[in-house]
């Protein structure tokens, strides 16, 4: 075995230029037709590890093909395809040249079955053989696949791969592989305290991961070397951890800010107690959603600009939908919050009915653009795409409606209405048509926050609902009427929650949040950033 | 004017919150046909679920009528709409029972739905089929549970788990939200783990709130949990509405099926619908059915969903199956015992058999649960699960978990003479207590 795969590598290394023999391809088909007649998982898996076992490059289309699910067998002949969905067939490509052999419908074929054993079996071969591959990228997957899952066996195509590489820092990942499949071979122990010092400097979980059980197997210098390496990770970890925990607290708090946002002009400024709120920023999910379908089934090419392009849309519909509530109701009910209570509290069961109605009950599924999905490290912090995007999002939203109220004059003329109404209507401000378009407003936003919203939570007609007593929450904490009281409240929740969490559990740690605030309230029943004047008092 | 519209307007508004309230009103029917009950939310929180099942069971009774009916009579079918609210299940359930005579109920949801509509069903001396998978820990006369108890889902899937082919699995995360049948679920899981020789500090138990959507934490504490050299798997009991921010999470954060597997017991087909499931290929679910499984039964089954709901692209899941199989052996009890009579049906069910979606047949037990195959499932990137692994036979549904120290010792027998839920064999007496 380890001899097949030495001298694989170098074939893969020596004569990557060069296809294989004619011979050695009837080998490789031969063995891949046996596919066709394996009864299951262990089956396939002795296969797989039969073709690793030739250390032919070719391998790699079929076992990556496999890993995906996209190894057919055709039913007619019994003959092994790899396989690509079209919209109503599937075409069929060779599985070792890769040259494409016709097409056939989905009855005529049947999918070879993997399961998570054997895809990590597959991922482990795969290791091996793109050890030598020229995309960088690939080499550092490699790498970091081989220091997953150490084999005493790696070691040597792994110096192979260190002397002929040449970037640097896949050289260092190379290096640490090598290291970790040293710690399970049985080097000499000088060897392997050299390869625990160079997976410390490496300072991660898997690092920790692996050395715990290198700790569990060993005995003598190397065990208590890989003791004290792994409470010297741990100790840094714990600086990371915090980290980590700021960070998702202001995550949780751009979400907040987000929902509470539109809030705070519907009710912290206008003093309506919009029980409807959660339901605009469920009309912007569901706005994403309908442009998405638009785009998949009309112009796919668009679909990483869809937030863009649903961002004006979700911010109408919302606002149109406010407009008509305001009009239609709310402004028949000012100054009576109990009725405003109640009858918000009626539109919003009527809007999420009308969309269960009209889109049914179930979640629908809103996709995230490429520039959305994954994550990026700095140091030990993952941080996610989307959250960071969504803070950014946040941010700008907030930014955008502070200037709007208080650097033009439409935001002069609400917050003059909300100060003093009859003075501001003996000025000549059409009062009725401002409080209409502030509710407006407030609900656009909610809009807008809809479609952030729906890159991280279910677009169902019940999204309103988990999203209205955080936003009250947020308001009420950090003063009505004050948008900066709302941005410090919203981080401020967030921060606490996240780090009462790992203590707590995430039940009990909302239950300590909202007794704090109830405390915070007794205090300073005003919220933290308290609105001076008589206009309080109106 | 004001003062008109402000009228209007308080008007309009308690119409609003009464609506919330009101149910369809049942039509009226002609003399001499059958009345089914249907029970499930139509609205509120847990409609996304249970409209599905209202739908199924109405295709189900048209299927009926079509083939004749029952007992030379119609079948008509009673929705009621109980709101997600629990308390209103009781009153909707006794209006079902008293007003509308139905002969039988099927509904429920929430096991704290199904606790709140027990008493009217054992006062009135009605049936009601329950579909879903729950905690077990109950047995009732009046209550034929078609949905999996926990030694029908959650521990032959942590038995795939610790087996060769799930991956050997070592450390244990128990994550669920905060109610009553994860709790009771991970107290079975956590004794039974305890009892094939995990330690304690390879457990870890982790519950959130409903509808939780900020999983950052929870993922990197499974991440963390995870790397400690051995091999780790997630049992997720969490509900509904959490999944999906929860999925996203771990498919943002970079955890593979490959590294740490998540074996779900309520994510079903209906769930992965509203998902990119391309980071999720590999994370497991355990239930009694799948859409995927081929055979002729599940393939006409699913083309007659797709005719009646008009719609090629909606899912099948284990609910509708279980109340396919509680339907059909309601009808076929009937049949034996030539009567609706809510107390002669009961003594009718048990024993009979129908056939079920999978291949085979269910049978309902004297403990009123039925047998069922256990299928533990792998997510695929289309959205549907592959089966990975079934149990060789029939699994029978046990009611008193044999890993609880309170219920061990107890069993239920609704045949004569014995007919009790809870007869405890250690001290001879009908009457015992499990844990809740």
């Amino acid at each position: 075995m380890k001899i097949f795969r030495a001298i694989g590598l170098t074939l893969l290394f020596l004569l990557t230029t060069l296809s294989s023999s004619g011979a050695a391809e009837a080998d490789l088909r031969a063995l891949i037709a046996k596919f066709a007649t394996a009864a299951d998982f262990s089956e396939t898996g002795v296969i797989v590890r039969e073709l690793t076992a030739t250390g032919d490059p070719a391998v790699e289309r079929p076992l990556a093909a496999l890993a995906e699910g996209n190894l057919y067998i055709r039913a007619a002949d019994s003959m092994v395809f790899v396989g690509k969905e079209g919209s109503d067939s599937i075409q069929l490509f060779d599985p070792l040249s890769g040259e494409a052999a016709g097409e056939a419908s989905a009855d005529d074929l049947t999918q070879i079955g993997v399961n998570n054993t054997l895809r990590r079996t597959i991922r482990d071969a795969l290791g091996t053989l793109t050890l030598g591959s020229k995309d960088p990228t690939v080499r550092i997957a490699a790498a970091n696949t081989m220091f997953k899952t150490p084999d005493a066996a790696n070691v040597e195509p792994l110096d192979a791969a260190i002397a002929s590489e040449t970037v640097a820092s896949v050289k260092a990942l190379l290096e640490q592989a090598r290291g970790a499949s040293i710690l399970v071979s049985d080097k000499p122990d000088a060897d392997k305290l050299a390869a625990i010092a160079l997976i410390g400097a490496r300072g991660d979980r898997n690092a920790v991961s692996l050395l715990t059980s290198v700790e569990a197997n060993a005995s003598g210098a190397v065990k208590e070397a890989a003791t004290a390496t792994i409470a010297s990770i741990n100790s840094t970890l714990a600086f990371w951890d915090a980290g980590q925990n700021i960070w998702y607290g202001i995550s949780l708090g751009s979400v907040l800010l987000l929902a509470a946002i539109g809030l705070a002009i519907t009710f912290g400024v206008m003093g309506v107690i919009n029980m409807a709120h959660g339901e605009m920023v469920m009309l912007g999910a569901y706005t994403t959603f309908v442009v998405q379908q638009v785009i998949r089934t009309s112009f796919p090419g668009l679909f990483d600009w869809s937030l863009v392009i649903a961002l004006p849309l979700a911010f109408l519909v919302a606002a149109l939908v406010g407009l008509a509530i305001e009009r239609g109701i709310i402004r028949f009910l000012y100054g009576r919050p109990l009725e405003t209570l109640l009858a918000t509290w009626g539109v919003s069961l009527i809007l999420q009915q009308a969309v269960r109605t009209i889109f049914g009950p179930t979640n629908q599924e809103v996709g995230n653009p490429s520039w959305m999905s994954g994550s990026f490290d700095i140091g030990q912090l993952a941080i996610t795409w989307n959250r960071l995007w969504i803070l950014v999002f946040a941010l700008a939203a907030f930014i955008v409606l502070l200037y709007v109220m208080k650097r033009t004059p439409w935001g002069l003329q609400m917050r003059a209405v909300t100060a003093n109404r009859r003075m501001a209507a003996s000025m000549g401000i059409k009062t009725p048509w401002v409080d209409a378009l502030t509710f407006a407003l407030g609900s656009g936003i909610a809009g807008i926050a809809g479609v952030a919203l729906s890159q991280i939570d279910n677009v169902s007609p019940n999204l309103g609902r988990g999203y209205i007593i955080d936003s009250f929450m947020v308001v009420v904490f950090g003063g009505v009427g004050n948008l900066w009281g709302t941005l410090v409240g919203a981080f401020s929740l967030g921060i606490v929650n996240k780090f009462l969490e790992p203590y707590a559990g995430a039940v009990l740690g909302k239950i300590v949040v909202l007794v704090l605030i109830i405390l915070f309230i007794q205090k300073r029943p005003r919220g933290l950033f308290a609105l001076k004047g008589r206009a309080v008092e109106a | 004017m004001r003062g008109n519209f402000a009228k209007i307007t308080k008007i309009l508004s308690a119409g609003v919150v009464a609506a919330g309230l009101l149910a369809s009103a049942p039509a009226k029917a002609a003399e001499d046909t059958i009345k089914v009950g249907i029970l499930h939310s139509l609205s509120g929180t847990m409609a996304i679920s249970e409209t599905t099942l209202k739908d199924v069971m109405l295709m189900l009774i048209d299927e009926q009528n079509a083939k004749g009916g029952l007992l030379g009579k119609k079948l008509e079918a009673v929705v009621v709409d109980p709101a997600s609210n629990w308390p209103l299940f009781a009153e909707k359930a006794r209006e079902l029972i008293s007003k509308d005579r139905v002969a039988a109920v099927f509904g429920c949801w929430t096991s704290v739905s199904r606790k709140s509509v027990l008493p009217v069903f054992s006062e009135l001396d009605n049936i009601l089929f329950y579909p879903v998978q729950y905690e077990g820990e109950e047995s009732e006369r009046n209550v034929f549970y078609t949905g999996a108890a926990p030694n029908q889902q959650a521990i032959p899937a942590v038995d795939y788990l610790m087996s060769a082919d799930g991956g050997s699995v070592k450390r244990w995360v128990l994550e669920g939200t905060d109610y009553v049948y994860p709790r009771t679920t991970n107290k079975i899981l956590e004794a039974y783990l305890k009892s094939k020789g995990v330690p304690a500090e390879d457990i870890m138990v982790n519950y959130t709130p409903f509808g939780f959507s900020d999983w950052q934490t929870e993922v990197s504490a499974i991440k963390k949990f995870g790397s400690a050299g051995k091999k780790t798997a997630v049992v997720s009991t969490v509900n509904g509405d959490a999944n999906v921010p929860f999925y996203k999470e771990l498919g943002n954060q970079g955890i593979k099926a490959e590294d740490i597997p998540v074996m779900a017991f309520s994510v079903g087909e209906e769930e992965l619908a509203g998902l990119d499931t391309k980071p999720l290929v590999g994370h497991l679910a355990a239930w009694n059915y799948f859409e995927s499984v081929n055979t002729p039964e599940n393939k006409k089954f699913i083309a007659d969903w797709h005719k009646f709901i008009k719609n090629n692209k909606r899912t099948t899941n284990d609910p509708m199956e279980a109340h396919y199989i509680g339907f059909n052996m309601w009808v076929k009890a009937v049949q034996k015992a030539g009567t609706t009579d809510p107390d002669k049906v009961i003594d009718a069910m048990v024993g009979v058999s129908v056939p079920n979606l999978t291949g085979g047949y269910s049978t309902m037990m004297p403990n009123h649960h039925i047998t069922k195959p256990v299928l533990i499932g792998e997510i695929q990137a289309n959205g549907q699960f592959q089966t990975v692994s079934k149990t060789p036979g029939l699994v029978m549904g046990d009611e008193w978990s044999d890993y609880l120290p309170d219920s061990k010792d107890l069993i239920s027998d609704w045949r004569a003479p014995l007919s009790c839920g809870n007869f405890n064999v250690k001290t001879g007496k009908c009457g015992g207590k499990g844990t809740n």
